[in-house]
């Protein structure tokens, strides 16, 4: 999905730093301090877990950290909302398949 | 350890940034906890002109309120803390607040609760694919961190809402399909429905979705006619090709912390919310609520509301006279008062109106398909016609709204006293400035120039979305429905400061389409 | 004293419907067929059915489908959803991790 550089009513996008993280070792460029689900999404990711029981997809639902279904396995740290979790340089960020990084189907 | 406040506010949104603004004016020290990692709540989402008069921040876009909010709490040193999670409440006033990775208990003398609302919810066969988001998750990704939520959208829900956001997606580049919703007529202002069709979305009522498709994301969804009983008819499905469906059906009180601390609550159409009084007193001694968490409204009552809530607080714990309070908290009461008129008051919620105050017919054709029909427009007070540049004013609802009225340096327009009556076009002669179309928050008013002498005339119209076609432009004039209605030619385009990023388009079109053509479209 | 029995009776038998496998606790994966069977098993209140279900129990605590399963449950009973008791409001109101939670206070104590 694309970036908004400029809009009619706010403007021009600030310019941010751009930072290198990790999604399922894939190296991937994203805005420091943007939740990791915008830069997820530009990069084309829309599936951030896979559920427990159904092994179903999942990916950004409400944006705001209410539903938690976009919870990722961050530094090896699972159920991270990952739409309120701002982006750091050099983040490991997994799918997450139930409660944990490993694909259990 | 436990640490003492007069005063803790809980949501650092309109509601309770502004209680918090009172109170300390009142000389007292409040702190305001807020789970996110930026003060405003929903308002730097909210990049649309606000209704309402004057003292409710008219014509002021939300995102610019949230700063005035900000930069009035910043001045009277209120203490916001943010990545601070309220966890618990309890009847002693006590809040349990998770801050970093502690649990810290705070007690206040008073406590308010401005948790505001949460998104309802509808499910469907595929809801749970990604790329099926709440129109608040759009709201959040597009105006605060700039990605387009998708390219292909459709829109569930015709409330304020849905329309708002629809219009929003457009702005922010991305295509709205359709507008969609199972009621049989739209439930959010008809100015709002009426900026988005003569863009040239369609609108289906009484619709709902059948299925989303997709295997690993949306591709694609199905919508189907409902009957008076909500139930699909068969063979009225319709498929469109899209890459992200938006829901908005409503709001939800987020009032679980005021049940958990014992307050008594009641459950309403409108949602799970605490008894209170006009103030935002609860049964609970020393806890108030204020904004959404106590009613869904706009974020213009929930300022007010919060005003008012720290009004009162300030007296119950004696840094203001009664007296004192008494007198503000009439004063913002009027305005309140002003803002529940019209045919959106809470009480109309869900009644069909069809006469204005006026008496005049209400478009059933707006209500139903989003766009007033073009043998309905004549009868609004308005719409008038004379010679040479005038103000077409296409307002045809009772709502809280009058900055037109202030915004004509000429007096063209009028309202008068009561905010909710269909502004008039008076005698007086307009001199063509436009400050009317940039102040109508609701878009709503028109620059017509019926005859320029030449076979032609001139539409001046609000214009909010990139590219801004130049001058010279040649492409097509839009009707009210969003459909082609004539050729036309852009012959001016004014931008400034005092239009607040509304442009001012005016386009050449047909002099018999000067009434039928609103929108403008360049030939690709 | 409610009685169960006579309450089933008087809501009749549990009928699958074709959107019984459709998700409502999207956190808990529960569908709505399994809330409706609980409540013709004799769960009649929000908190049984959670407890039972776990809907409204996992990581979100409700947020999203907490009002849907209202309105499920409510049809079940041929009642407005409005007469139907929401969950209890407990602590802590968001996702924490119990090692937040067990240093209550903020001592550490490692």
């Amino acid at each position: 999905m694309d970036r908004i550089l400029t809009h009619p009513i706010l403007g021009d996008t600030p310019e941010g730093r751009l930072v290198n993280f990790t999604y399922d070792g894939q190296t991937l460029q994203g805005i420091e301090g943007e939740p990791i689900a915008a830069a997820l999404r530009v990069a084309g990711v829309m599936t951030h877990r896979y559920t427990k029981k159904r092994h179903e997809p999942r990916g950004v639902f409400c944006a705001i950290g209410r539903c938690t279904d976009c919870v990722m396995v961050v530094n090896g740290k699972p159920n991270i909302r990952t739409c309120i979790t701002p982006l750091e340089e050099g983040m490991d960020v997994r799918t997450q398949y139930g409660a944990s990084a490993e694909k259990d189907f | 350890m436990i640490e003492r406040y007069d005063l803790i506010v809980i949501g650092a949104g309109p509601a309770g940034l502004s209680a918090a603004i009172e109170a300390a004016k009142n000389g007292m020290k409040p702190i305001v906890f807020d789970e996110n990692a930026k003060p405003g709540g929903q308002l730097f989402k909210q990049i649309h002109k606000f209704f309402g008069s004057k003292e409710h921040k008219a014509k002021i876009r939300g995102f610019n309120i949230g700063y005035e909010l900000l930069e009035e709490a910043n001045k009277l040193g209120v203490d916001v803390r943010l990545n601070a999670t309220v966890v618990g409440l309890y009847d002693e006033k006590e809040v349990t607040v998770r801050i970093d990775d502690e649990i810290k208990h705070f007690k206040g003398d008073s406590v308010l609760v401005a948790t505001g609302a949460s998104e309802n919810m509808v499910t469907f066969k595929g809801w749970t694919l990604p790329g099926v988001i709440g129109a608040g998750a759009a709201q959040t990704m597009m105006n605060l961190h700039h990605i387009k939520p998708g390219n292909r959208i459709l829109m569930l829900g015709s409330g304020n809402v849905g329309l708002v956001v629809s219009y929003q997606l457009m702005q922010a580049g991305c295509e709205v399909v359709a507008l969609v919703d199972a009621a049989p007529r739209i439930g959010g202002y008809g100015v709002h429905a009426a900026k988005i069709s003569r863009c040239g979305v369609p609108f289906y009522l009484s619709h709902t979705i059948v299925e989303a498709s997709g295997t690993d994301r949306v591709t694609g969804v199905t919508i189907a006619q409902v009957d008076s009983h909500f139930n699909f008819i068969e063979g009225t499905e319709k498929t469109f090709d899209v890459d992200t469906i938006c829901v908005a059906v409503g709001l939800s009180p987020m009032s679980q912390l005021l049940k958990q601390a014992g307050v008594k609550m009641k459950d309403t159409p409108g949602g799970y919310v605490p008894e209170c009084d006009e103030w935002g007193r609860t049964s609970v001694p020393g806890i108030f609520a204020a904004g959404d968490v106590s009613g869904i409204e706009e974020a213009s009552s929930a300022m007010i509301e919060g005003r008012i809530a720290g009004s009162v607080i300030s007296q119950d714990l004696g840094f203001i006279e009664k007296a004192e309070m008494e007198a503000r908290a009439s004063e913002l009461e009027d305005a309140l008062g002003s803002l529940r008129e019209g045919m959106f008051a809470p009480k109309n919620r869900g009644k069909l109106i069809e006469k204005t105050e006026e008496g005049i017919g209400v478009s059933m054709n707006l209500l139903e398909h989003g766009f007033v029909a073009d043998d309905e427009i004549e009868r609004y007070p308005g719409v008038t016609h004379r010679k040479g540049i005038h103000p077409v004013i296409e307002c045809t609802q009772n709502i809280p709204c009058n900055p037109c009225q202030d915004a004509c340096p000429k007096g063209c327009i009028s309202i008068g006293a009561n905010i909710t009556s269909l502004p008039t076009v008076t005698e007086n002669p307009c001199i063509g400035c436009g400050m009317c179309v940039a102040s109508c928050s609701g878009q709503a008013i028109f620059l017509v120039d019926e005859d320029t002498g030449d076979g032609y005339g001139t539409v001046t119209l609000p214009y909010e979305f990139l590219p801004i076609p130049e001058k010279g432009t040649k492409g097509v004039a839009l009707g009210r429905d969003g459909h082609e209605v004539c050729e036309a030619e852009v012959v001016n385009v004014r931008s400034a400061k005092a239009f607040d990023h509304t442009n001012l388009l005016t386009m050449k079109v047909p002099k018999d389409m000067v009434m039928k053509a609103r929108f403008f479209k360049a030939a690709i | 004293m409610i009685d169960i029995r006579e309450k089933l009776d008087a809501i009749g038998p549990y009928v699958p419907a074709p959107d019984d496998d459709m998700l409502v606790c999207r956190c808990e994966e529960v569908t709505k067929g399994e809330i409706r069977q609980a409540v013709h098993a004799g769960m009649l209140t929000i908190e049984e059915i959670r407890r039972f279900l776990r809907c409204g129990m996992g990581l979100c605590q409700g947020q999203t489908c907490g009002k849907l399963v209202k309105g499920i449950v409510a049809r079940e009973l041929h009642v407005s959803p409005l007469d139907i008791e929401p969950a209890t409001s407990r602590a802590p109101m968001r996702p924490t991790e119990m090692r937040i939670l067990a240093r209550d206070g903020g001592e550490a104590h490692e």
